[in-house]
């Protein structure tokens, strides 16, 4: 019987050693430890044995199904692993085919680069206000000091609806509006859709965006002004952005200024979008007018205060190095999808 | 306003710096500097020579053979030129030299190079030129030929540089001047402000005592009827008049500014009016009626003849001046034909005034006539600049003997202005502007720009020239100025923490942006104003509150002329530009405001909805739109009661595919298919579909809260039924009942076939909703569903729908 046993075995894991495939192996399995399986048909012999013989016979069937079994096992974990790396070969794509995209929609430029400067000026504790498109007179711009008959107001500029009610040229009246509440300090920017009698052309809409800021509070400071829109600067345009405050005049601040940054295409050395020099305008800026700060019910010698006013598509022009205007508003979808 | 370096230069002797210096500097003391161009930028190696020989050409009929001194050498030049005669001096360009342009005018950026060579076969080591070849023209130098060579006076020295004795080695700067600086609209403004730049002494002209001993006011009577809207009226007389062409150095002065130089008298008018930026006006004396001028108001209706022969139309709000008889000028505009002066003038009348700058703004406008004097006065100019001014022109007479100037001047001037007083108050200035400066300093700055100061009142002077400085804000600005705004230390506020925040309406929008692009809609913007035709391409009818739109007084055009009441038509505009551009698969949406008037006409502001509008045409259908509106309305918590009604409102829409939206009783928009006659109108081809959201009833239902619901822990029962329902009950109806007869325990409805058809009955739809059952605190029964199963039966039968399964 040992014979036959060992005969069993080295037949056993001949087979398996050919088997080569797993299902050729899972018949070998049948085929020896199966119920109708050779190692069985031997174990059912047994009672053929003297009884005194039984357990040594017994441990050796169990040892030689121990041993086949085991090599089933080793063998099957192998051909598996062949199996799979088989089948990793055989799925290989070309990872350079086109993407399957869902087709997610874009933002307009313009509120790209509002939502930047929003989010740099709630970083610095600013809120967000808006105020009327369709606005009085008499926030436009008497109560920014451009009283009656001022230039600024001449037809030319300004759409009117009737002698009190204008389009708003500007978003600095939601200063005024903000500062009449009383609630001190603020510290806001309103942004917001503008309108000028200007033709429709490649640098020129009748109608536009602009930022506004207001500090107002104690000791604020020129030197806040400058400092608040360096940090502004920086963060829109980069770390390397350096500032250059020019005088100018607005009639509702004192002193004011024009801001340039570097120029953030050839960083100062002179390219086609600074013409050249280096700079670019980016907004106008300046210490709250106190004939302002008294019209809207602040105390100047306690309360000071400074504003500035970005234009919206200037920024998004220049950062998007876009040569026309007129695309803003057309909406062509081949336009927006590259945004 | 323009000037040249060399006129500044003129008071600023001590001036030295490059263009770009200049330029950079003064623009950052607040005297911006726009751009600059030198006169020579494209001239080179041009000398004076004079002709010492002419030959003819002995193959060529047109040309001669010069031989020209130069200086150093004789050189011989061949030209074409017809005016060239032995002893005339020339420009004289040299071999490897460079001009401006061709004698046609025509200017050659870069320049054009001179090179030696031959002519017909013979040598020419440079070229004789024109005052057009030089960049500039006869208007400026009127005494250069109509065709032909430049010649200077016989005074030239032969060899010198020809550039310099034409004044062409200067540079011209143009000024951007704000309205608050009224000042630098004249050369002496910007000079001042360009010595205290630099830190040099300013010499302005001095203005010496001028005229016989005759008093002009016995030549002359001044009546000022409104000294409102002329504060100020000096006259001068000036007899004997000699008219001439004006000197050389005047001549180049204006010419560089760009004006055109006529003859002294005519000339010296707009060189005061350059240098002090004061306009002036000649007046044939002879021609003045009664020898006397009264300004007053226009006659309603009055025409009158400006010395250009147009005939203009006036009003009482126009300032005229007159003489005894008749107008003799728009005051502030421009002068009468019929008191002009001519070459024949004997006597004349010199007006230096100052006129309401808002008037002469208004009246220029109405009339349709904006000349250099009313761009000047519209500004509203300072009176005691007017007396200087005529003083000034008087001296220029005298010196150039252009005339005999009568003593005295007759002066309206009923209100002198004062100089203004200005508290001294360094510390509220350091505070302001966050420096550390000491008195001494401010003061320092304020001499180099003639500010006075009162040390006893410690009152600082603001001279009337410098009409913009008022309070101690004023000041600082002109301490900030010349401390340099760049020296101004960078600091953040201080002061009370404040939180930034997006206000709840905001942070609504940007939610319904991100579901827009989520679902492909990219962003366009439309304009708030559009055509009244907007209406009729939308089919909306004549009677609709739609129509009442607020309209804008000084329009664009019609395109322009109305605020847009609905943001459908710009979206439909957008939409068919893309059409017709052949852009496929366009979905677009739109944040922006209605304008909806209260009354009309307009006596408050409007109402301002901030409108959410989605278009698209491509893939997609209505349930596609539909699907947009429902995913907002998910992120935004919105869940109660969301209906669609298909009211068939909407004149623009497919009246059987459109719905308006509710959640419970209040409408927050609508959505539907654009009706084919309107997107045939806005030009899309194929199918469009629209939805419009009002933001704030959106924003009003809106909630960022939510509560989070335990996972069930129970099983789901779901069972299908399928019916026939008449095509006239909407699914939403079958929902609602399902879900009012399904209980607590029904957890949703679906619907999942929809089948009109063959084998249905006409009339009839089938229809499929798989509903499923769950409880929270234990597992259904068959009890419970079977109970309410049965309810669901009943209600849907009820509503005459027959139960399949």
């Amino acid at each position: 019987m040992k014979e036959k046993l060992q005969a069993i075995r080295e037949e056993a894991l001949a087979q398996i050693e050919q088997a080569g495939a797993l299902d050729k192996l899972n018949d070998v399995r049948v085929n020896f430890l199966g119920k109708k399986g050779k190692l069985t048909a031997v174990l059912k012999s047994m009672k053929e044995i003297a009884p005194e013989e039984r357990p040594a016979f017994g441990q050796l069937v169990n040892e030689t199904r121990a041993q086949i079994e085991n090599f089933l096992d080793e063998t099957k974990k192998t051909l598996e692993a062949q199996a799979l790396e088989r089948q990793l070969k055989s799925e290989v794509i070309d990872v350079t085919l086109p993407a399957k995209k869902s087709s997610v929609g874009h933002r307009h430029p313009n509120t790209i680069a509002l939502e930047e400067v929003e989010r740099i000026f709630i970083g610095m504790g600013y809120e967000v206000v808006e105020g009327p498109e369709v606005e009085y007179d008499l926030y436009n711009f008497e109560k920014l000091n451009i009283p009656a008959n001022h230039p600024a107001k001449d037809e030319q500029d300004t759409f009117y609806i009737n002698k009190e009610i204008v389009l708003r040229t500007q978003t600095s009246p939601v200063q005024a509006r903000v500062m009449e509440q009383g609630k001190l300090p603020i510290r806001m920017i309103a942004p917001g859709r503008v309108f000028r009698s200007d033709e429709v052309d490649a640098t020129h809409s009748p109608s536009f965006h602009q930022i506004e800021g207001l500090v107002i509070d104690k000791n604020i400071t020129f030197a806040d002004l400058k400092g608040t829109l360096e940090e502004f600067a920086k963060e829109l345009f980069g770390p390397e952005t350096k500032t250059k405050f020019r005088p100018h005049h607005f009639p509702f601040t004192e002193p004011s200024a024009e801001v340039d940054v570097s120029c953030f295409k050839c960083g100062g050395k002179g390219c086609r979008f600074c013409k050249g020099s280096g700079w670019i305008e980016i907004l106008g800026c300046g210490m709250v007018h106190p004939h302002v700060l008294e019209m809207c019910g602040i105390d100047p010698e306690e309360y000071t205060g400074f504003a500035f006013g970005v234009g919206l598509e200037r920024i998004a022009l220049l950062k998007y190095e876009i040569d026309d205007m007129r695309l803003l508003y057309e909406d062509d979808v081949r336009f927006l999808k590259q945004f | 306003m323009n000037t040249t370096l060399s006129w500044i230069k003129a008071y600023v002797p001590d001036l030295d710096c490059t263009a770009q210096e200049y330029t950079d500097a003064m623009t950052l003391s607040g005297t911006k500097v726009e751009g600059y161009t030198a006169a020579d930028r494209d001239l080179d190696r041009i000398v004076i020579g004079q002709i010492e020989q002419i030959e003819p050409h002995p193959d060529a009929d047109k040309l001669i053979i010069c031989q020209v001194n130069i200086g150093e050498k004789t050189i011989q030049i061949v030209t074409g030129a017809p005016n060239v005669s032995v002893g005339d001096k020339v420009p004289v360009v040299l071999d490897g030299g460079k001009v401006a342009g061709n004698h046609d005018g025509k200017m050659t950026e870069g320049g054009i190079p001179i090179k030696k060579g031959k002519l017909r076969g013979i040598e020419s080591n440079g070229m004789m030129c024109s005052i057009e070849e030089l960049g500039s023209s006869r208007d400026m130098y009127p005494e250069a030929p109509e065709f032909g060579i430049y010649i200077f006076p016989e005074d030239a020295e032969v060899g010198a540089d020809a550039i310099e004795a034409l004044g062409l080695h200067d540079v011209t700067f143009e000024y951007e001047i704000t309205s608050n600086r009224v000042d630098c609209f004249g050369v002496i403004g910007i000079a001042r402000e360009a010595a205290a730049t630099f830190g040099k002494e300013f010499r302005p002209p001095v203005v010496t005592k001028t005229g016989n001993e005759e008093q002009a006011s016995d030549y002359i009577k001044v009546t000022v009827k409104d000294t409102e809207l002329c504060p100020r009226y000096c006259a001068r007389v000036v007899k004997n008049i000699k008219i001439a062409p004006s000197p050389k150095w005047m001549q180049r002065r204006l010419a560089a500014a760009g004006i055109r130089p006529i003859n002294n008298i005519v000339d010296i008018t707009n060189y005061i009016m350059e240098e002090y930026g004061q306009p002036m006006h000649a007046y044939d004396y002879d021609q003045l009626a009664g020898h006397e001028i009264i300004v007053r108001r226009a006659e309603p209706g009055e025409t009158f003849v400006t010395l250009d022969d147009q005939e203009r139309h006036l009003d009482e709000n126009v300032l005229m001046i007159c003489d005894g008889e008749k107008s003799v000028g728009i005051a502030g505009i421009m002068g009468g034909e019929n008191s002009m002066i001519t070459d024949q003038v004997k006597t004349m009348l010199f007006e230096a005034a100052c006129f309401d700058g808002t008037n002469i703004r208004l009246s220029s406008k109405r009339i349709g006539l904006r000349t250099e004097a009313s761009a000047k006065f519209e500004k509203g100019l300072d009176p005691n600049n007017a007396e200087e001014a005529i003083n000034r022109a008087c001296q220029l007479v005298e010196e150039m003997g252009a005339g005999e100037v009568v003593g005295g001047m007759a002066d309206v001037y009923p209100v002198k202005r004062e100089p203004v007083r200005i508290p001294f108050e360094p510390e509220k200035i350091n505070k302001l502007l966050g420096t550390k400066l000491s008195e001494e300093e401010m003061l320092g700055y304020f001499r180099k720009i003639d500010l006075g100061y009162d040390e006893a009142a410690r009152e600082v002077i603001a001279p009337t020239f410098r009409q913009d400085l008022f309070r101690t804000a004023d000041l600082a600005e002109e301490v900030a100025r010349f401390y340099g705004y760049a020296n101004i230390p960078m600091t953040l506020p201080t002061g009370e923490a404040t939180t930034g925040k997006l206000p709840f309406d905001l942070r609504v929008r940007q939610v319904a942006q991100d579901i827009a692009e989520f679902c492909g809609f990219s962003q366009g913007m439309m304009y708030s104003f559009e055509s009244p035709k907007a209406f009729d391409k939308l089919m909306i009818p004549e009677d609709s509150p739609l129509r009442d739109a607020i309209k804008i007084m000084n329009p664009l055009g019609e395109d322009f002329s109305i605020m847009r009441t609905q943001s459908v038509n710009g979206m439909l505009t957008a939409l068919g530009f893309n059409y017709s551009h052949r852009n496929k698969n366009v979905r677009l949406y739109e944040l922006a405001n209605v304008y909806l008037p209260k009354a009309l006409p307009l006596t408050e502001l409007p109402d301002e909805r901030v409108q959410f509008t989605l278009g698209m045409y491509g893939e997609g259908d209505f349930f596609t739109m539909k699907g947009v509106v429902e995913e907002l309305f998910d992120k935004l918590g919105i869940t109660a009661g969301r209906t669609y009604a298909p009211e068939g409102k909407r004149p623009y829409l497919h009246p059987g595919r459109q719905a308006e939206i509710y959640c419970g009783k209040i409408q927050v928009g609508y959505l539907g298919e654009v009706h084919p006659t309107v997107a045939d109108t806005y030009g899309i081809g194929e199918r469009a579909y629209l939805a419009v959201l009002d933001m704030p009833e959106v924003t009003r239902l809106a909630t960022f809260d939510r509560q989070y619901q335990g996972i069930a822990k129970f099983p789901a029962v779901t069972r299908d039924i399928s019916m026939v329902v008449p095509k006239e009950i909407l699914a939403g109806q079958i929902e609602a009942m399902i879900v009012q007869r399904g209980g607590k325990i029904l957890e949703s409805c679906q619907l999942f076939d929809i089948y009109e058809g063959a084998q249905i009955r006409s009339g009839f739809k089938s229809m499929a909703y798989s509903i499923t059952f769950r409880a929270k605190d234990r597992t259904l029964g068959e009890a419970d569903i079977t109970a309410a199963m049965k309810k669901i039966w009943n209600g849907l039968e009820s509503m005459k729908i027959e139960i399949r399964a």
